[in-house]
């Protein structure tokens, strides 16, 4: 099966994504799929702080929880609302209607040390 | 220890489904999406590998007296052809198991399953062997005639579930499908395989459990046109009717509960001499501390085995013991016990998620159907 690693992005080993352009986290297309049809997320508070690897929120499928980390540090300017109310949209759209969160990155150096799109695929 | 495998396994594997060991079997969970797996069999049908449960024959002049001593239930009052349900208990009281009891008529042809014996009953996933065992000794403790045999590995069976099952089942087994009452069940061919065809299930719809022979259950499941169901869905379904599932629900070990605080004492019978029943007994007459209920959350979240049941001011007053996104009503809501006094219908509760108190009400199960 083959899932979709848009190029722009860079990718954590925990299967969060993060674009340095926007700021905006998600769950990858893989991490969808495998936690099945998402009924809830829990978001951090806009204007938390966020180290790297901190947990940034909760998304549970009907089968399971996962906490979800902070692929790198900054500040939450906005969270996505709109999944509040249609959680599946993370299953549909992973990496547009269904991002996460979105950070003012402290430094857009940090994403240097994430997976390329490459390297996230081949661990896969 | 090696899991067990399902002889659809490799069908299921061709169909996309993805895999759970359950009672040490390896299990689909999933094949499209557990909600467009439930949704199926709410409004039309669904079909479900179930071959990790067990099947035992129990067979001779005191199967009845053997059957009767080591279920709660009345299996005397069972006819051919008739299926009762019944918990298995311990000196306690305590449920070690829950099954179908099935009294078959003598007149089963050969290769039906079940043929010979007088009694089939069904013990849990991975509880089989332990049954026998139990049955075995008790026979042996009570010098009583009785022949015990675990075919768990010789049957298997599949179950067909929801509004359509009737129309599929007469399709594929013949027009007397459709007039097996509740908890009835008869000899029948399925793409000429023989079969056993009850009219029972663990989903709240009308549908049928078949039990086949292991070796020619393929043509069986491969006889009904609809969608076939994993695990997953048969969770969510079976909790919007709070049915129990063993080992969540109930587990001798971790979570002890008799069948009156799990709130099955429908299937005990005080009046027939089972291991267990004096201390039924006795708590029938002192009453229960806890009770098994239901509940809706009122806020977001989703109640998960294990969370903790609080009162106001954060006293601990139970436990949830399944939980989930309803996907008929989505809304979030869960089982478990509650103290005694506090599982009225209405009765506000909070269930502790991540260390915070999320308001929910007590609502009797089902949670759909008539009690909705």
């Amino acid at each position: 099966m083959s899932f979709e690693i848009p190029e722009n992005l860079y990718y954590t080993e925990s299967h969060e994504w993060v674009d340095p352009e926007t700021g905006k986290i998600g769950i990858t297309d893989y991490a969808q799929d495998e936690l099945g049809d998402i009924v809830f997320v829990e978001f951090p508070g806009v204007g938390d702080h966020l180290e790297t690897d901190d947990e940034l929120g909760v998304v549970e499928s009907i089968k399971a929880v996962s906490d979800i980390y902070s692929p790198v540090s900054g500040e939450v300017t906005a969270v996505n609302e709109a999944l509040e109310g249609e959680p599946e949209l993370l299953n549909d759209d992973p990496y547009g209607e269904g991002w996460l969160v979105e950070l003012d990155l402290d430094s857009t150096d940090e994403v240097e040390s994430l997976l390329t799109p490459e390297e996230y695929e081949s661990q896969l | 220890m090696a899991l067990r495998t399902p002889p659809l396994h490799a069908v299921h594997e061709t169909r996309g489904a993805s895999f759970t060991d359950f009672g040490g079997w390896e299990m689909p969970v999933e094949f499209d999406s557990i909600n467009e797996e439930h949704e199926a069999v709410r409004t039309a049908a669904g079909i479900f590998d179930v071959s990790h449960m067990g099947e035992i024959t129990v067979t001779g002049p005191d199967a009845t007296e053997l059957m009767n001593r080591l279920t709660t239930n009345d299996v005397s009052a069972l006819e051919p052809g008739e299926a009762q349900y019944a918990a298995i208990t311990d000196e306690d009281g305590i449920i070690i198991d829950d099954t179908v009891v099935y009294r078959l008529p003598a007149s089963l042809p050969e290769g039906t399953p079940g043929a010979g014996a007088d009694y089939l009953f069904i013990p849990n996933a991975g509880h089989d062997a332990q049954m026998h065992e139990r049955w075995t000794a008790h026979r042996e403790q009570w010098g009583l005639d009785a022949e015990v045999t675990n075919l768990t590995d010789e049957y298997g069976i599949v179950a067909v579930q929801g509004p359509d099952a009737e129309d599929l089942v007469a399709a594929a087994a013949g027009e007397a499908a459709r007039d097996l009452g509740r908890f009835s069940a008869e000899a029948m061919t399925i793409a000429d395989v023989p079969a056993w065809v009850a009219r029972t299930g663990y989903t709240g719809e009308d549908g049928y459990e078949i039990v086949v022979p292991m070796d020619d259950i393929e043509p069986v499941w491969a006889a009904f046109d609809c969608q076939p169901c994993g695990l997953g869905a048969r969770d969510t379904l079976r909790l919007e009717y709070g049915l129990l599932l063993s080992g969540q629900d109930f587990n001798p070990e971790e979570n002890p509960r008799t069948p009156l605080e799990a709130g099955i004492g429908f299937a005990v019978d005080l009046d027939t001499d089972f291991v267990g029943r004096d201390a039924l007994a006795a708590q029938q007459e002192s009453g229960v501390e806890q009770v098994f209920t239901g509940f809706v959350l009122e806020e977001r979240g989703v109640p998960r085995h294990g969370y903790s049941i609080t009162d106001e001011d954060g006293a601990e007053i139970g436990a949830v013991t399944s939980g989930t996104m309803s996907p008929t009503l989505g809304e979030p809501i869960g089982l478990g016990y509650v103290d005694e006094g506090r599982a009225e219908d209405g009765e506000t509760v909070f269930i502790s998620i991540r260390d915070e108190g999320k308001r929910a009400v007590v609502r009797t199960p089902p949670f759909i159907g008539e009690n909705q």
